[in-house]
């Protein structure tokens, strides 16, 4: 069956030139520690654009907001400090680095947009407590809009391609964007929720071919009553596992997402399937990649895969770097900052790596 | 007894860019009156001087043409496309009795034939201009006529099933819409994306009808019997086919459609499952998988199907929207409002200017016919009050 794919950059959305207030993630400082750090290098050194990364920010709420922990108004002054931050600094355009927090961001100023009563609110409280005041921001992007919009101008930059070297043919990549993006807002999403074109976009300029798969829009498996509620783990399992069957037969040669929770989950669900299972998702039983969109970037662009933060997936990315011909020192993986080499993680049972 | 006018009277009435003047309408009309007092004569026995504008060369406005001629009156009929009742000729047979679609496209077009009609095809009414008395129309090739009555049947387009994304349309060639299935029909060729005859085929109603997503509550109500018909002719032209259909709730509400969806169970064993399909994919080897919920068991469902059929809905036609806002009539979702829907549903809040079809509202073709039927002799009253 042929698939359309020029239907899926239909819809564009506006996304800011330049001068951008960055807002770190929670998560993926954790879990992706090289993709903010090589998302703000993409923006200053390849592409010379302003960005301002300020010490004094924290959390958005994101994650207790959505699991109805954080009350309403909370999160409001919470995002209305965050807004303060940015007007203070004299920055207009706001971009938060999890998708989470885009979501709550677009959520709480589309708000504020349609109830004025509960933008004074905010206003109140947040001068009342710390005497700041805000302004909205001119334009709220993800990180995710600014990479697939230059994404001509930093092909140009790239050394590497998305074609499997050994055989000269594209990569096959799933992509999978966090229900954050688009689901919330579909206009506030490149290519909207159902055909997103904010990774495909990238994929298909970068050389690569982009996986269309039955599951593709079900859940990445984190859902966050799905994880966050222990008793309800077996779901955020299931669903994984229900999405890799589904994508299996394809061979992707990796997945990219541009949420901190699709990527961890994706990836690290593959390990307890197969622990569960004994089952992988790959020919060989070492499970597929998963990348955030920056790791993906940066690698095309020739950064250090371990200075990106490879190493720290569960599924690990050798034979990717192989087929992308992309040279790596086995021996500095697990160096650290200070040089110092640390030992090798314990390997799973199953999962080869 | 008829009585013509002199020709050089009729030849300029029928002369679009030398149409009366207003004032000179009111005259004629005068004089119409005056002459029928005169010689006692009834009022269908003197042919009036001037030209109805209608607009919509569809089931409505053809009928209301044939009626308006029939009566004596000439009547300019302007359609913007190139060809009349394109809504009727994209279908292959018309419910409930499996009536061919292109025989009546024929009977209509024949009954145009008439010296009083003059078609203007591939002409759009791109501007009304209310004088007293009459009606000033631009069309889009710069020429104007002045009328003193308007008959809107600008009629109804076809739901765009690519606004509803998650279905797939437009993107998966397994993935087509109901007016698509009626070409296949027609050619006795109903086949999947790979050109084999499809081992199952689903429907989907209410595509564009009672979603809020798309903006539509209303229901286009000739859906549900047409699916049940084209299931019926699926099965009919490929009986090993095996066809099931998605649905909120039926409402075969016309004459002999409860007869026909329970002939397309118990003849045809075509299956209705109650429940919306949430999305449309594309499976490894090319067919398509759906996902919805029957909400008669409680259970999610996944299924694979060759053709995924969308029951697309009626929306108001791009012509109906521009002059309806236009004219000041727009009503609900872009359709025309008209007077009353009791007792003047012919009639608009401007005087002379007339509605029919499915400009106000989702219509089935019987009822468009009827309706511009109704429409041309609420015309005929009013030019010879």
């Amino acid at each position: 069956m042929t698939t359309k794919k020029h239907y899926w950059n239909e819809y564009q959305k506006e996304i800011a030139d330049d001068k951008y207030f960055y807002e770190r993630s929670c998560i993926r400082q954790t879990f992706f520690p090289g993709s903010e750090t090589a998302f703000l290098r993409m923006i200053k050194e390849e592409l010379g654009k302003d960005i301002l990364d300020v010490e004094n920010q924290h959390t958005c709420t994101g994650i207790g907001f959505y699991t109805d922990i954080v009350p309403l108004e909370t999160t409001m002054t919470i995002v209305a400090r965050l807004l303060s931050l940015m007007t203070e600094a004299g920055y207009e355009n706001y971009v938060p680095s999890c998708v989470t927090s885009f979501g709550v961001f677009s959520e709480i100023v589309d708000l504020w947009e349609h109830q004025p009563s509960m933008l004074a609110k905010a206003r109140k409280i947040l001068y009342d407590t710390t005497g700041r005041t805000f302004e909205l921001p001119k334009n709220i992007a993800h990180p995710s809009d600014i990479i697939y919009k230059f994404r001509e101008e930093l092909k140009e930059k790239m050394r590497y391609r998305l074609v499997n070297r050994f055989t000269g043919k594209p990569l096959r990549v799933v992509e999978h964007i966090g229900c954050h993006y688009a689901k919330i807002f579909p206009n506030k999403g490149v290519g909207k929720a159902e055909f997103p074109h904010v990774l495909a976009g990238m994929i298909e300029s970068w050389g690569g071919e982009v996986v269309d798969y039955p599951e593709r829009r079900h859940c990445c498996g984190f859902g966050f009553r799905q994880y966050v509620v222990r008793a309800n783990r077996g779901y955020s399992v299931a669903n994984t596992k229900k999405k890799f069957e589904s994508m299996q037969p394809y061979e992707p040669d990796f997945v990219v997402a541009n949420c901190p929770g699709c990527t961890m989950f994706m990836d690290k669900w593959q390990y307890t399937i197969a622990e569960m299972e004994h089952k992988t998702y790959d020919k060989n039983g070492f499970g597929i990649p998963v990348l955030t969109y920056e790791e993906m970037a940066g690698l095309l662009l020739g950064y250090d895969p371990w200075e990106l933060g490879l190493q720290l997936h569960q599924v690990q990315s050798e034979r990717l770097l192989d087929k992308l011909g992309i040279p790596y020192n086995p021996n500095e993986k697990y160096k650290s900052v200070s040089g110092k080499i640390l030992p090798n993680p314990e390997k799973p049972q199953y999962l080869r790596v | 007894m008829f009585k013509p006018l002199e020709m050089k009277e009729k030849e300029k009435a029928s002369r679009s860019d030398e149409s009366p003047k207003p004032r000179e309408i009111k005259r004629r009309l005068k004089a119409v009156k005056k002459i029928r007092r005169k010689k006692r004569l009834e009022p269908e026995e003197v042919e009036l001087p001037l030209q109805v504008a209608i607009i919509g060369g569809g089931a409505a406005g053809m009928e209301a043409a044939s009626v308006l001629a029939a009566h004596r009156c000439p009547v300019s009929l302007f359609e913007a496309r190139s060809e009349l009742a394109v809504n009727v000729k994209n279908k292959y047979k018309i419910f409930p009795d499996f009536s061919d679609a292109g025989q009546l496209v024929q009977t209509m077009v024949k009954a145009l034939d008439h010296p009083l009609i003059t078609v203007h095809k591939d002409t759009e009414i791109v501007e009304i201009i209310q004088e007293p008395d009459a009606y000033i129309l631009l069309d889009n090739k710069g020429v104007s006529h002045t009328v003193p009555a308007v008959l809107l049947a600008s009629g109804y387009e076809p739901f765009d099933a690519k606004r509803k994304e998650e279905l797939g349309f437009g993107i998966y060639d397994g993935v087509i819409n109901s007016l698509q299935l009626e070409t296949m029909l027609k050619e006795h060729k109903v086949v999947n994306s790979l050109g084999e005859e499809p081992k199952r085929v689903v429907f989907l109603q209410c595509v564009g009808s009672r979603d809020e997503k798309v903006g539509n509550h209303y229901c286009s109500k000739i859906c549900c019997v047409t699916a049940v018909k084209q299931a019926i002719e699926v099965k009919r032209q490929q009986p090993d086919t095996e066809v099931y259909v998605f649905y909120m709730d039926l409402r075969l509400w016309g004459q002999g459609y409860e007869e026909l969806y329970r002939q397309s169970q118990e003849e045809y064993n075509v299956h209705f499952v109650r429940g919306r399909i949430s999305e449309a994919a594309s499976t490894f080897d090319g067919r398509i998988q759906v996902k919805a919920e029957d909400t008669l068991l409680g259970q999610p469902l996944k299924m694979t199907t060759d053709l995924l059929v969308l029951m697309i809905g009626m929306e108001a036609s791009p012509g109906t929207r521009k002059l309806g806002k236009a004219c000041g009539l727009e009503g609900p979702y872009g359709f025309v409002r008209s007077k009353s829907v009791h007792l003047e549903d012919n009639l608009s809040e401007q005087e002379g200017f007339f509605l029919a079809g499915s400009c106000k509202r989702p219509m089935h073709i019987a009822e468009a016919v009827n309706d511009g039927r109704s429409a041309a002799l609420e015309i005929i009253k009013f030019l010879r009050r």
